[in-house]
């Protein structure tokens, strides 16, 4: 079985067995200091669709599921005018909408809320970058390449790079090496990405601002 | 369209960005469909039944490709597969097919075979060992970027086997001077020392010259590696001292840099290496002289020279306070932090509000004086829209509140009361009763707070309110004829709140004959009219069965004290055939204790407090263990004060113990010791109620043969 105790090192047999227990939904024995961590990250839509779950800790499926549910709900219940934080559970939330997706992080106690907003702000800024002007369509049909950008910029839920020019040099030179461009093609297919570009509705952008 | 062929067997075909679809030459089955074009099928369904049938059709077209060991769609398949599994569908027939991608030489492959396995793969499947050699094989490739994809990977989801196998691996690529793969690895290293503390040890010579990278990226990751390190153990923490000159050149390196472009947010050189290096600068420093002093310069560069116009600054002033107030800081710089909580709280932005209120939780009980300066501003917040935000600032207020402003304070929070929302009126209630217990200036303030919650907040004060406040009142005994006048004129505007009506009762029972005898300030009631009062209670819809006990008890007091004992004795008969148990039982005894004692006069009447006997026992809570069918109880034996009458004298005393031990293991006692001058025949009744299985239990005992010499 297991034990809780502070600073020593447990082995969880089961871990969704904490849920039912209640109180803390992470089995904390896994981890004995768990000061400073991102535990997820979720985007989900203004009608409570998921685009996107990052999840830095293990869980079962249906664990997950089931969090996501109860986030979801809370986060969407939240009215325009309160601040971008909330308790949940023994976590703090840290979300922000853009446009129409709700971008939404869980962190633990110690961590600093406000550098979580800039965290996702980096992260938009990243996707508006790659996707000129993105929106959600962007994100829905592309969910792999989300997905690829945010593990350039966050590992194991902490930045990996601090610089948005070598994330989207990375995953450029990423992008460069699936299969398959005859090298002498590449630079007129650029060109070519520039005009297919499928038009998409004004309001429909993040609206990310430039400094 | 744009198509390029580049081998007889495969043709690629590009419709612009994230596009992109394989064509066979000759080809056996139809293709696959392309991922876009699921997307675009799955959107178009009107109905979840419509969505669900489309993906059940292509989950079985996936299958039979899996079975057939394709390798040309494997691709495509899983990539489709990780969609429907986002909109909430059962994957977990693809996971052995990620591992078959990760192992593919084609870098499309091993992309999304990655992902698949972030996604679809975690420690509690025995297939996630497969994936090890495989990322052993990828951290040895030849390209960084499959290297990154299994560095990620590893330091994602890696459980404690994998950590441990690969933990060399990765402790060798933390030494490359490939910038890509060494920033990968420190954060790859977090993870595996956070899932096999022991390996801790192995990658302490990698670190030695982490901090003198000049890559931000670098630099990052190493701090986050080193701040795990010295959370984790004391031996590294005090390893690491040494490196605080060196972090504190870095930090004073990028507050006095120019612009950078590449690390540059809102004019603030690269904020999140910023907040990383006070972060581990607060670890160090902690309870460290040495440490502290060295950092005090710095700590007050960033606090003063950050542009606060924007979130980034105040990210950094937030982490900076934080710091402050962790590390053995000098008193100024104590202030200084403070001060910046209280610019904080004047901000526009909400969050920054939110923050400051946090810290300024954290820090009240050791910087007491320098949060009170900020006092009306956190009163202020109490009107704040944001409901985190005003809870923050009703439970700063509380610590706030001491001997000096306990007067302001109180209006404010009572104002507050008044006007929040439920939720927060129980615990603001019992805010307000335990400032007011501590700080009141005056025993007529006191009880003219308690009036006021009871009367605004009155159905949200917590269950326990009620004896004390008895208790209080019955302490405060100059007090006893305002009390009960200013109860009673409660009474008659308002009867539905449970605790107020319940103290008034007890109240009026017990100081009834204050009531009527002119001691108050104002026209005093005539008798009958407080046994209307009362008599309201009894009959009220709004009163609880506990309310009307109070009710009927203090009628029941007040045949000593008033003189039209024959209405008393007549509206107590009446409920002697009540349908509550509960008054029945009360009313049926004070009717033998009417019939017993009916040749004293009021004089000479025993003054016994009734619910001393009856109700001094409250069973607090029962379970019920059906394995070994053993109940039990957590009793709740309430000491009362003394009550005084004529024959006998009781005093309860504490018992000895809140649970009585199951199967007869042990017992509890409770010692009450009786004055009885007048040598009287001792009994005790006791009474038990409990729940068992569910259903409510009544217990009755008498005991009749106190021995003699007891009472003789």
């Amino acid at each position: 079985m297991f034990a809780l105790v502070a600073n020593q090192k447990v082995v969880i047999d089961w871990p969704c067995f904490w849920v039912v227990l209640g109180g803390s939904f992470l089995p904390r024995g896994v981890y004995t200091v768990l000061l400073f961590k991102m535990q997820f990250m979720l985007l989900f839509s203004r009608q409570g669709k998921l685009r996107l779950q990052k999840w830095y800790v293990p869980l079962s499926d249906k664990e997950k599921k089931k969090i996501t549910r109860e986030l979801v709900q809370t986060v969407l219940a939240r009215k325009p005018k309160m601040c971008s934080f909330l308790e949940w559970r023994d976590l703090k939330i840290v979300y922000k909408r853009y446009a129409s997706l709700y971008f939404c992080c869980a962190i633990e106690d110690q961590d600093n809320e406000l550098i979580t907003l800039e965290i996702i702000h980096r992260y938009v800024e990243l996707l508006d970058k790659y996707f000129g002007s993105v929106c959600e369509l962007d994100i829905i049909f592309n969910f792999e390449k989300a997905y690829f950008i945010l593990d350039e910029f966050l590992l194991g839920g902490e930045a990996q790079e601090t610089s948005k020019k070598n994330v989207l040099k990375a995953i450029e030179q990423a992008d460069l090496l699936q299969e398959v461009w005859w090298f002498q093609i590449w630079p007129l297919s650029l060109l070519v990405f520039s005009r297919i570009s499928p038009a998409k509705p004004r309001h429909e952008y993040f609206n990310v601002p430039v400094y | 369209m744009l198509i390029v062929c580049w081998s007889p067997v495969m043709v690629e075909v590009w419709n612009g960005p994230g596009d992109k679809k394989t064509v066979e030459g000759p080809s056996r089955m139809p293709a696959p469909i392309r991922l876009r074009e699921l997307i675009r099928t799955i959107r178009t369904a009107r109905t979840q039944a419509e969505e669900r049938e489309m993906i059940q059709k292509e989950c079985a077209a996936i299958r039979s490709s899996f079975r057939e060991e394709d390798n040309t769609y494997r691709c495509r398949n899983v990539a489709k597969l990780l969609y429907m599994h986002m909109l909430g569908y059962p994957a977990h027939f693809g996971q052995l097919e990620c591992l078959k991608l990760i192992a593919s030489q084609k870098f499309t492959d091993k992309r999304i075979g990655y992902l698949g396995a972030m996604l679809l793969l975690d420690e509690r499947q025995d297939v996630h060992l497969l994936m090890t050699n495989c990322i052993k094989n990828d951290l040895n490739h030849s390209t960084q970027y499959v290297q990154g994809l299994a560095l990620c990977t590893l330091g994602c989801m890696g459980s404690s086997e994998m950590c441990r196998d690969l933990a060399g691996e990765v402790e060798k690529l933390l030494k490359t001077s490939n910038s890509y793969l060494r920033k990968k690895a420190a954060l790859c290293a977090v993870h595996v020392i956070r899932k096999v503390p022991e390996l801790m040890e192995m990658f302490l010579p990698a670190t030695k010259n982490l901090l003198s990278e000049k890559n931000h990226g670098v630099l990052h990751t190493s701090v986050v590696l080193l701040t795990e390190m010295c959370e984790r153990s004391p031996d590294m923490l005090a390893h690491f001292r040494k490196l605080v000159p060196q972090l504190v050149r870095i930090l004073k390196n990028l507050i006095m840099s120019g612009y950078s472009p590449e690390h540059d947010v809102s004019g603030i050189s690269d904020p999140f290496l910023q907040v990383r290096i006070l972060r581990l600068l607060r670890i160090l420093g902690k309870g460290d002289d040495d440490s502290s002093e060295a950092m005090n310069d710095i700590l007050a560069q960033v606090a003063t020279n950050t542009e606060t116009s924007k979130n980034v600054g105040n990210a950094i002033l937030y982490e900076t306070v934080l710091t402050i107030m962790d590390i053995k800081s000098e008193s100024g710089l104590r202030v200084l932090a403070i001060n910046i909580l209280g610019r904080f709280l004047l901000n526009n932005d909400k969050n920054i509000r939110y923050v400051a209120l946090t810290s300024l939780l954290k820090t009240v009980q050791t910087d007491h004086n320098a949060v009170q300066r900020h006092r009306s501003t956190i009163v202020d917040c109490l009107k704040d829209l944001d409901v985190s935000i005003k809870r923050r600032a009703m439970e700063l207020s509380f610590a706030l509140v001491n001997g000096n402003n306990i007067r302001g304070m109180m209006k404010e929070l009572l104002y507050f009361l008044d006007s929040c929302d439920p939720e927060f009126k129980a615990d603001c209630a019992s805010g307000v009763f335990l400032a007011a217990e501590k700080y009141a200036p005056s025993k007529r303030w006191h009880i003219d707070t308690i009036m006021r919650v009871l009367t605004t907040a009155g159905s949200y004060v917590r269950d326990d309110s009620v004896p004390n406040l008895i208790q209080l009142i019955t302490n405060s005994v100059e007090m006893h004829a305002y009390t009960v006048q200013r109860l009673y004129k409660a009474l008659l505007d308002d009867i539905s709140q449970q605790p107020l009506v319940q103290v008034a009762s007890w109240c009026i029972g017990e100081y009834g004959d204050l009531l009527v005898s002119g001691q108050c300030e104002e026209e005093e009631p005539i008798q009958d009219e407080v046994l209307d009062v009362l008599e309201g209670l009894l009959v009220s819809n709004l009163s609880t069965p506990v309310t009307r006990g109070y009710a009927l008890t203090a009628i029941m007091k007040l045949s000593t004290r008033f003189t039209s004992v024959n209405r008393i004795k007549k509206v107590v008969s009446i409920y002697g055939s009540s349908i509550d148990v509960e008054l029945q039982q009360r009313a049926v005894e004070y009717n033998a204790l009417f019939k017993k004692y009916d040749h004293m006069s009021g004089d000479e009447w025993l003054r016994v407090t009734i619910d001393q006997l009856l109700s001094s026992v409250r069973i607090l809570s029962c379970s019920y263990d059906p394995n070994s069918s053993v109940v039990s109880l957590n009793f709740h034996l309430t000491r009362r004060p003394l009550s005084v009458c004529q024959t006998f004298q009781l005093q309860l005393l504490s018992p000895s113990s809140n649970v009585v031990p199951t199967l007869n293991q042990g017992t509890v006692t409770q010692v009450i010791r009786v004055l009885n001058p007048q040598k009287q025949q001792l009994r005790m009744r006791i009474k038990l109620t409990y729940t068992h299985k569910g259903s409510a239990v009544q217990d009755l005992a008498e005991v009749n043969n106190f021995p003699p010499q007891s009472w003789q």
